[in-house]
This record gives C-alpha cells, structure tokens and sequence, in this order.
C-alpha cells in the first residue's frame, strides 16, 4: 500500500507546524516554562508526528517529507526525552563555593594519582640533577635557569628598580593564557587512555625537581622559596587539578570493572571535567597575576619572610577551600 | 562498522535517522571558523593597537587575553548559543548534535572544543582527522568525549506536489483495475524514484533527461502494461507523472 501523499500531507501539516513552531519557541528560550496542559498538547503533537513518520517511512518512500519528518520528531524527541539536570541560571558564587570543590573531593583519587605522578617526576628530576649536574640543559630546557643560581640571586638582588614596569599587565597575561593552554592540553591528553596526562605531569614534576634540587645545592633555598612559593602554590595545584580531569576522561574510557557503556560512563564525568577545567582556569588567573605583580620581585624589594608567608597563607586557604568548602551542604 | 546515518530508536519505536558529516565538510567549516577567528582577532588587534597611545601595557595584556578568550571561547559560544553552530558549520549545513538524540548540553560543548587541543596534534587536526576517518560515526576525540557527532541537514522542504500533478487528464485513469494493480505492484521505495526524478527535472542535461525518463518509463511498462490508447502518443516524461498521479493519489485522484 502506498499512501495518497498529498492528501496525507495537507491533513497533517496543521500538527507539524503547530509542532514546529512549539519547538522554535523552546529552543530560542531554553527557560521557557511550559504550564501542564501545553506540555500533554505538546507530547500529543510529538506522538502524532512520530506516528506519521512511522507511516510515511512504511508506504511512502518519498525522502522530502520523511526527513522533514525526521528533523521535526528528533527535535522533539531531544526536548521530551531529556532527563539529565538542566540548570536554568548559573549562580557563581555557589559554583565557587559548594560544585568546585565538591567536585574536586568526589574526584579525590585521581588527584591523589595526579600528585603520586608529579612527585614521582620531581624524585627523579632532582635525584637526576643529584647524580649528573651536567644533565640540567636536558632535565630544565629553560635559557634563563641554566646558569649558576648563586650568580642569578646575585644579580637579582642587585636590582632595585622595577625592571617589569610597564610589561606587568601583558607579563601577567602571557602567563594566564600559557599556563591554561598547558593545563587544557594536559586535560586533553586523558583521551590517549591518560598516557599523556601522565607524561605531562611526570615531566612537570621532573622539571620542578630539578629546579628545586639545582637552587638547593647552590645553598639558595630561601631564594627558591620566595620566588616560587606565591604563585607556585596555586600554579601547582591547577596543573595537578588539570592532571585529575585528564586521569578521570581515562578512567571512564578504561573503565575497570565498571559494568556500564563507554558512552555512559563518558556521560557521566563530562559535567565534573568542566567543573574542575574551569576551576583551574581560574587559580591559574591569580597565580599569573601573582607571578607577575609579586613573585619577580626579590630582596631587597621585598623580604623573603614576606613572600614565603604570602604564599603559605595562600596554600592554607586553598587547601581549606578545596577540603571543607560547601561540605555543610553536600552533608 | 562505518555508517553514513545516526540512528535513534525512540521508546515510542520510532526510527529516525540524520545524516552524519564526514571530515571534509567539517575540515572546510574549520577553515572558515578559523579566518573568521582571524578577522576577530585582528579587528581586536587594531582596536588596541589605538588604545597603545594611553598604555601600552594593559593594550598587550588585552590582546593577549582577547585572542585567547576568542580563540578558545568562539566554538563553545557559538555552538552553545546557535545549539550546535558555528558560522563554518551554518555556510556547510552541519550541527553538533548528542549521540543519542537528546538536547546539547554546555559541558557537552565544552568538552568537545577543549579537546581540540588533543585533536588539533600535531598541525591541521591531523590526529583528529584520523579518528575520524576511522571512527564508525565519524566523531573526533572530542565527540567521543563529548558523546557528539557532527550531522548535515540539508535544506528541508515539504515536496510541491501541486505543481507535479496538475489535474491534468490522466490516460491511466480510464482503466481502475490496472491503475490498482499498478498500485499494488509498486513498491514505495521503487515509487519514490520518478516522483524524485520528476522533481528535480530541471536539473538534468536536456538529453540525459530523455534518457532518464525513457528508461523509468520502460520500468513501469513491464510492471503494468496499458492499452495502446492509454499509452500512445505520450512522452516518457507524461506518462510517469501519470504513473506518479495514480501512486501517490491512490484512488481519489
């Protein structure tokens, strides 16, 4: 049987329009509230649409108005079926304070396996630098730390001028931009099954450990402290929080043991790793103002003591932050 | 196994399917998201570059920052904003939808343009490319991140069958009981080719259009064969908008 088209179609264009518009209107307003009765009517339309594609699919082969058919009910289909939480407004200061670091805790193992990494790569980055100090261009390929620590604190403490005035703010800028590219890579990476990830914070802490270890052989630990401390307290962890999206996109495509689809448990962590790239987004926005308006300033522009306890106070903080904030309420 | 449809099974049992975007439309959406981005940032460039006469410093941090936002966060919005969109993707007809049909989400979109860090590697989205062209759906990393494809939906109109059958005197008609069995013989997918055919004829060469309708024409004849005073001295062309009256109008025509 092959179905009288035009009539079939002049007797049901009145619903698809009535549908169409419907849907129009949802998209252009995702807030858009519908009262009980438009939805029943709008459920009603949706069936009738889907029912028609269905009988145009099995007696008419005619590819126009079976795609037209196809777009409107997998539009509706999308509206009506949706069960996944849809927050109508986005309020910040709660996002700062309960869904970051509820997220974070939730999470707690992958950064605990983000941490075991990074320190795994400063034990060898500074046990490296131990044993063969010639290995530095390898182990830090950074022109400016080649040199002899001594001399840099030397010549840094010499200064007494502003050697940054007037290229704080773009300093500050290149930063923010370079250190979220870094940590959005490293997220990233967690789509080759972590082995990125993994060599990404490996090698982070591989650098760090050589760092440390060349400034402390030199005898210039206080130096190293008070220029690393203010913003490596809050750089550090980002990067280490970016290493935890990338570890939980790695686990959710392993998945050990989960008896669950890979789609599924994808689904799953999505909304987490937003969270948690967005809130390192953030700290990252500080430690670059940080680094570039405090950390590059030594004796005797200001005191080391100043510095190092700038940058406790600020890891208490967020490690407060990060351990108890919005917990009251997750309880 | 590769596919060129996504296919949704509702619970109601209803199949719908959209067409999936291989990676050449979606390479050339790229490129003009990308000059778009590019005429941004350079519009961005030489408005700061007016601003550098009252310092020069925050002018650079803005640059920095402005192209980073745009070039990071031009995806997320317009694929948020136009659900699933960019202006790439509206010029080639292409829109990121979930997989299982439901609504976008926002970390659904996020997800897929961060990980174009990962896709991008190591020049001109070769790795993403690649797991394209090797992936049943087509997706990037970033869709399977993501649980998004990317589909093309051509331009929809509802068929002019108005102008195709125009209550013109239909031969076939004279003769109801081989017009049913017609009817009967014909399956609709075999149905739908001269109704296509017949809709898209100004888009054929002169003679390849000739040659098209002669051959359908000739299909139908031996499903049904008329009388000569139904048949004679019509055009191949006539006789299937007649064959397509008595389909698609059924009985009532």
């Amino acid at each position: 049987m092959i179905i009288d088209l035009q009539r079939f179609v002049s007797a049901e264009r009145p619903c698809w329009t009535e549908l169409e518009q419907t849907l129009t209107k949802l998209e252009a307003d995702p807030n858009h509230r519908m009262p009980l009765d438009q939805v029943r009517h709008f459920h009603l339309l949706y069936e009738r649409a889907a029912a028609d594609l269905a009988k145009i699919t099995t007696f008419s082969a005619e590819p126009e108005t079976r795609r037209y058919l196809e777009n409107l009910v997998s539009r509706a289909y999308g509206e009506i079926h949706e069960t996944r939480d849809r927050r109508r407004r986005f309020f910040p200061l709660v996002w700062f304070f309960q869904t970051l670091p509820q997220t974070f805790r939730r999470h707690a193992r992958a950064f605990g396996l983000s941490v075991a990494i990074t320190l795994a790569g400063c034990a060898f980055g500074s046990l490296a630098l131990a044993l063969d100090p010639e290995s530095k261009p390898v182990l830090m390929p950074f022109s400016h730390l080649l040199g002899d620590p001594a001399k840099r604190v030397a010549e840094e403490e010499k200064v007494t001028t502003d050697q940054l005035a007037g290229r704080k703010s773009s300093f500050s800028a290149y930063l923010m931009t370079h250190n979220t590219q870094v940590s959005v890579l490293t997220l990233a990476l967690g789509m080759t099954w972590g082995v990125g990830t993994i060599l990404m914070l490996f090698s982070n802490g591989l650098m760090l450990g050589a760092v440390a270890m060349d400034y402390v052989r030199a005898g210039q630990t206080r130096f190293l402290l008070g220029w690393l401390l203010p913003h490596g307290v809050i750089e550090i962890p980002a990067i280490l929080i970016a290493g935890q999206a990338g570890l939980m996109l790695a686990f959710a495509l392993i998945g050990w043991a989960k008896p669950i689809p890979l789609r599924t448990r994808l689904r799953q962590i999505a909304p987490d790793v937003v969270t948690l790239i967005f809130g390192v987004g953030l700290l990252l926005v500080w430690a670059g103002f940080i680094e570039a308006f405090l950390s590059q300033y030594h004796e005797p522009i200001i005191p080391y003591e100043v510095k190092i306890a700038f940058g406790l106070v600020e890891l208490l903080l967020l490690i407060l932050y990060l351990a108890k904030s919005g917990s009251a309420r997750l309880k | 196994m590769k596919t060129s449809t996504l296919q949704v099974r509702t619970p109601e049992g209803i199949v719908f399917s959209q067409l999936l975007a291989g990676p050449v439309p979606r390479f050339l959406a790229w490129f003009i998201d990308t000059m778009f981005i590019s005429v941004l940032t350079s519009t961005l460039g030489a408005f700061l570059a007016m601003l550098m006469a009252f310092g020069g410093g925050l002018a650079g941090a803005l640059y920095v920052l402005g192209y980073f936002i745009i070039s990071i966060g031009y995806g997320i919005a317009c694929e948020w904003v136009w659900r699933g969109q960019t202006v790439g993707k509206k010029l080639f007809r292409l829109r990121v939808v979930d997989a299982d049909g439901l609504r976008l989400q926002f970390n659904q979109v996020v997800t897929r343009n961060l990980l174009r860090f990962v896709d991008s590697l190591p020049l001109f989205y070769f790795v993403g490319g690649i797991v394209c062209a090797l992936s049943p759906r087509c997706q990037r990393l970033g869709d399977i991140a993501a649980n998004t494809v990317v589909v093309r939906y051509p331009r929809i109109a509802e068929p002019d069958l108005d102008q195709l059958l125009s209550g013109k005197f239909n031969s076939l008609r004279q003769f109801p009981h081989l017009a049913a069995r017609l009817r009967q013989h014909v399956s609709p997918m075999e149905a739908s080719i001269p109704l296509r055919a017949l809709l898209r004829r100004d888009e054929f060469e002169p003679v390849a259009r000739v040659e098209l309708f002669a051959e359908l024409a000739a299909h139908f004849q031996s499903k049904v064969e008329f009388p000569p005073e139904a048949t004679d001295g019509i055009a191949d062309e006539q006789y299937l908008r007649n064959v397509v009256d008595v389909i698609y109008r059924g009985q009532n025509g």
